[in-house]
């Protein structure tokens, strides 16, 4: 008899095969963050899309130590794997990151992510930014952006959708004067890797955004995920940028902008935006992108 | 022989010394009153060099319960404490912490919960998690506290349990009294209380996954692999109380304490600093020719049905002193002693009285204990109609509204 094959998933950080809808960009961001921190993390994610669709158990994708606790703590959560690492003396070879949506951290996650960035753990904390609360059904979070229907933000009527500016949680971040703040897409994968890399270089608390579409909740064609994801990037309304202790460090120009009507067309979330006979929405959320394009010097 | 060095000193002090000498790698903690004197003299340990612990000064009470949940998980020892609004902001985790198994001890400094907002004891903030599958620990004075103290840890972390554990102290008058305690020599405690040694904690040699998602298909079995746990840590906080006794020589009881309750014709229970009180109107009310006994309930998570079945089924009537009671029913512990009773023969089944005492701080007193007594004693004697489930002794007439038209 041969011996047993090898399995091959056994040595995987992340799996396939786990319950993540077709097209998702989380799920990429999630194999893209690992690829770049190696096998000695302990990953803690709040509730969300990732953590359902990574946990039914008994089965899991994750090859590497992962912690859910709940919807609203997972910094709070990481701070303390973090202590008992230092207190079992194993910070140096074991490392924590935190892997989250928009929602548990723009909005219900967000004092404790606060209390994670001022106590200055080691922690990295990755968000990855689908732009709504997807694991519940497409409902608007405050990283939903200008002009964006979702089940509680719905384009009826006089309603035009989302109608607040997204949050900027990057800023605010970097308002904690913590040693290391980037955004990244997945469109981008060496630039989301190497940003992940040099994070990890660095002691102390950091944030990494991942901008992650969601072929449900957005309104695309599953294959198009990173498609989109660059036409954000292209079009200015996600800018890709690296802070350190407030101050910006770099950006990822723009070689060939595009406008957003580019990007927001192609999605079913914006549709009502080219009913609109003025389109005065859309030259609203053309002012978001030259704003970013403005503020971060994203051409040129 | 009881064994430590007494000293004198505020109850907040003893809880510090004994979270101290049972060497917590991770300390987490929000402040409120009146938990705070406890997290202070732990962060002036720490900071002086005389206990190696990690402590997070977190941004809520929410996020201690949080960090202190992800210490757990990752393999050592852990502490916190709360009170009253504080406790329900740790509600969520603490529900968490029972179903993932991770043997948190924290300390509940029993206050009031808002509305009315008020800083002195009842029960009201710890009972709210009755249903947790958090161990909850009631103790009466500050050796008990001390004492419990140590006794948790070792109960929470036995591989049989892991279930976070309370010692519920009430605030003010356990926390800031100033008491003679007897503090263990530091050799001792470790003796009694070994290093933690986790089950499951998360590191990359050995990957595991905490707090999975679950359907029908699976969650009755957690369910009741919890409740088979809860039940099993019955018989770890009689050891847990047992080894103490042998090691130091005391015993504040184990599920419960009875005194005077083997002959008595009235049975009083209660919990927490109550207790003292009580003990000592068992003496005068016997003086005066009542047979009145006494069972203190210690533990109240897992329940010592059996224990109080049989400390009180002698008797003709059972007063429970309650310092909280679930709105639109009755009495908390007067609930749970009903249900205890309704198993025992109908024969020497004992009335049972549901009374409402001590809350938002007010005194119990002696004379108190005497009203409930002769109340009982009333309705024994077929003078009175049985008094209604939950009898709110001592209401002031002229704090209530006056009965308008209509």
């Amino acid at each position: 008899m041969d011996k047993p094959a090898v399995d091959p998933y056994q040595k995987m950080m992340f799996a396939p095969g786990h319950r993540a809808c077709p097209g998702c960009g989380a799920s990429i961001a999630v194999r893209l963050v690992l690829e770049a921190t190696g096998p000695d993390v302990i990953v803690v994610s709040p509730t969300g899309c990732l953590e359902t669709f990574t946990s039914p158990y008994p089965y899991t994708p994750w090859g590497v130590p992962w912690l859910h606790v709940l919807f609203e703590n997972a910094a709070a959560v990481a701070s303390g794997v973090e202590a008992a690492l230092r207190s079992r003396g194993s910070s140096d070879r074991v490392r924590v990151i935190v892997i989250g949506g928009d929602g548990g951290t723009y909005d219900i996650g967000l004092g404790a992510l606060s209390g994670m960035f001022e106590r200055g753990h080691d922690v990295l904390y990755v968000c990855y930014n689908n732009e709504a609360y997807m694991n519940t059904g497409v409902q608007r979070s405050s990283a939903t952006p200008l002009g964006t229907a979702t089940m509680t933000s719905p384009a009826t009527g006089q309603a035009w959708g989302e109608d607040r500016p997204q949050k900027d949680l990057p800023a605010i971040a970097m308002a904690h004067q913590i040693p290391y703040v980037a955004t990244a897409s997945v469109a981008f994968p060496a630039d989301l890797r190497r940003k992940v890399k040099q994070a990890m270089a660095i002691r102390g608390p950091k944030y990494v955004e991942v901008h992650s579409p969601c072929p449900i909740g957005w309104g695309y064609d599953a294959a198009e995920t990173v498609e989109l994801a660059r036409l954000a990037v292209n079009t200015g309304l996600v800018p890709l940028y690296e802070a350190a202790a407030g101050q910006q460090l770099r950006v990822r120009k723009i070689q060939q902008r595009l406008p957003v009507t580019e990007y927001l067309r192609r999605q079913r979330r914006f549709h009502h935006l080219f009913a609109d006979a003025n389109g005065a929405h859309l030259v609203s959320i053309q002012s978001v992108a030259d704003g970013n394009v403005n503020r971060w010097a994203l051409e040129g | 022989m009881t064994r430590g060095t007494v000293s004198v000193m505020e109850g907040s002090m003893a809880v510090a010394k004994a979270v101290k000498a049972c060497r917590p790698a991770v300390i987490s903690a929000y402040p409120i009153t009146p938990q705070t004197h406890i997290i202070e003299m732990l962060a002036q340990m720490v900071a002086q060099g005389e206990l190696e612990a990690e402590y997070v000064r977190a941004d809520s009470e929410f996020s201690a319960a949080s960090v202190v949940a992800g210490a757990s998980a990752t393999g050592v020892r852990t502490y916190t404490a709360s009170a009253s609004q504080g406790l329900l902001l740790m509600t969520e985790v603490l529900y968490y912490l029972a179903g993932a198994r991770l043997p948190v001890v924290l300390t509940g400094t029993n206050r009031q919960v808002s509305v009315p907002l008020g800083l002195q004891p009842d029960h009201r903030d710890t009972m709210s998690f009755r249903d947790s599958g958090v161990i909850q620990l009631y103790v009466e004075n500050v050796q008990e506290a001390y004492d419990t103290h140590l006794q948790a840890f070792k109960i929470a972390e036995d591989h049989g349990v892991l279930l976070p554990t309370m010692v519920c102290m009430d605030g003010f008058v356990l926390t800031h009294v100033v008491e003679p305690v007897r503090i263990l020599d530091q050799v001792d405690v470790d003796g009694y209380l070994p290093p933690y040694e986790p089950v499951h904690y998360l590191t990359p040699e050995r990957p595991s996954v905490f707090g999975s998602y679950t359907d029908d298909a699976n969650t009755l079995e957690f369910y009741y692999l919890l409740q088979q746990a809860v039940l099993g840590a019955k018989a770890k906080v009689e050891l847990a109380a047992r080894d103490f006794r042998a090691a130091f020589g005391r015993s504040h009881g184990g599920l419960i304490d009875s005194y005077g309750a083997e002959d008595a014709e009235v049975v009083v229970i209660a919990m927490g600093s109550t207790v003292g009180t009580l003990r000592e109107a068992v003496d005068v009310l016997r003086r005066e020719g009542a047979k009145v006994g006494l069972i203190k309930v210690r533990c109240f998570r897992p329940f010592p049905a059996e224990e109080v079945r049989q400390a009180a089924s002698g008797a003709d009537a059972v007063a429970v002193v309650d310092r909280a009671m679930s709105f639109g029913f009755q009495g908390v512990l007067a609930t749970d002693v009903k249900a205890a009773l309704y198993d025992a023969p109908a024969a020497n089944r004992p009335v049972v009285m549901g009374t409402m005492a001590g809350f938002g701080g007010r005194e119990v007193t002696i004379d108190t204990v005497r009203e409930i007594v002769k109340v009982a004693r009333q309705a024994l004697d077929g003078h009175l109609p049985a008094p209604d489930d939950s009898n709110f002794i001592g209401l002031k007439p002229e704090l209530l509204p006056v009965a308008g038209p209509g």
